[in-house]
């Protein structure tokens, strides 16, 4: 859980830290704090997951990766969770679920999301994900991005 | 078109960025090039919108709040209408135009569980159309970093 002090960094930084050579002072600063309990509670949060990395995050339309597929898939309920494991490890799927199903209209339980230059490099890829989930899976589809509508990332009031 | 070096900073810094006291300059050096360098292309990089963003990535679940992905089938002649609705709201992190009869598909992240119903009512009530939700039941893997090949 995190206190009021996380949570006013976490307003503060939620956008993006300071480009500014001391972002952590600049932070402090703007915070009425000092920059040693900045960086201590920055690095509090990323050893506990609230945060999960610090650094660049890319518009990946951007840099190449115009293809983006979210395969889903049908799999029997009680082999989804081994086979999650087995597509989450991967290494071209980004994200990997299990999520519930929404019948009749969406009979999906399995979310794993694929990248490519190409759409043809991402049905590669739905295939080989189709081939190691084999008899268990009994139907697939891929959604493909056609349009970012907003890409914002948290953010908390203050 | 990225250059060697804006690749380079894609490459190595979509995480591990410093915490100390002259991160950038920490980071620069990684990459081989000045700490004033590193600042303007960042800069630049963000004002081209190659990056979205530039700092921490929350995880709000870690700190009792909740991210659902979600979806709705919005009538082609509505589209721009409903997506103006659905992006108005502060809990939608990302929202994506996908090619299916679910046409649109969207995280939100608010700070309590119970956010999540209040966005998804509102939703559905701006727009009179039915939001599916679609939370994680289990996440086998999560990591977001890809290399630039342009």
């Amino acid at each position: 859980m995190i206190d009021d002090i996380d949570r006013a960094l976490i307003v503060a930084t939620q956008s993006g830290l300071p480009l500014v050579p001391r972002p952590y002072h600049a932070l402090a600063e703007q915070l009425g704090l000092s920059a040693d309990e900045v960086m201590r509670r920055l690095k509090t949060m990323l050893e506990t997951g609230i945060i999960r990395r610090i650094g660049a995050v890319p518009n990946h339309y951007a840099i190449g990766w115009t293809a983006n597929g979210m395969t889903v898939w049908d799999v029997a309920d009680e082999q989804v969770d081994q086979l999650g494991e087995r597509i989450g490890a991967l290494d071209f799927v980004t994200h990997c679920y299990r999520r519930p199903r929404a019948l009749p209209a969406w009979p999906y339980n399995l979310f794993a999301m694929v990248h490519g230059a190409s759409r043809d490099e991402c049905s590669a890829k739905a295939t080989e994900i189709r081939s190691l989930l084999g008899d268990a899976c009994r139907g697939q589809d891929i959604l493909y991005s056609t349009r970012i509508l907003k890409k914002t990332g948290l953010r908390i009031g203050s | 078109m990225l250059g060697a070096v804006d690749r380079k900073i894609l490459a190595k810094l979509q995480g591990d960025f410093p915490i100390c006291e002259r991160p950038y300059a920490e980071a620069a050096e990684q990459i081989g090039i000045s700490e004033d360098e590193l600042l303007q292309r960042i800069e630049q990089l963000l004002a081209d919108k190659v990056l979205t963003r530039f700092g921490p990535m929350f995880q709000i679940e870690e700190m009792g709040g909740a991210f659902v992905l979600a979806a709705l089938a919005a009538p082609e002649a509505r589209y721009d209408e409903v997506t103006a609705l659905v992006n108005e709201l502060p809990a939608v992190a990302h929202n994506y135009r996908r090619e299916h009869a679910l046409n649109m598909w969207f995280v939100l992240a608010t700070e309590t569980k119970d956010g999540i119903a209040e966005a998804i009512a509102r939703i559905e009530r701006d727009t009179g159309l039915a939001v599916y939700a679609f939370p994680k039941e289990r996440e086998f893997f999560v990591e977001m970093k890809l290399e630039a090949r342009l």
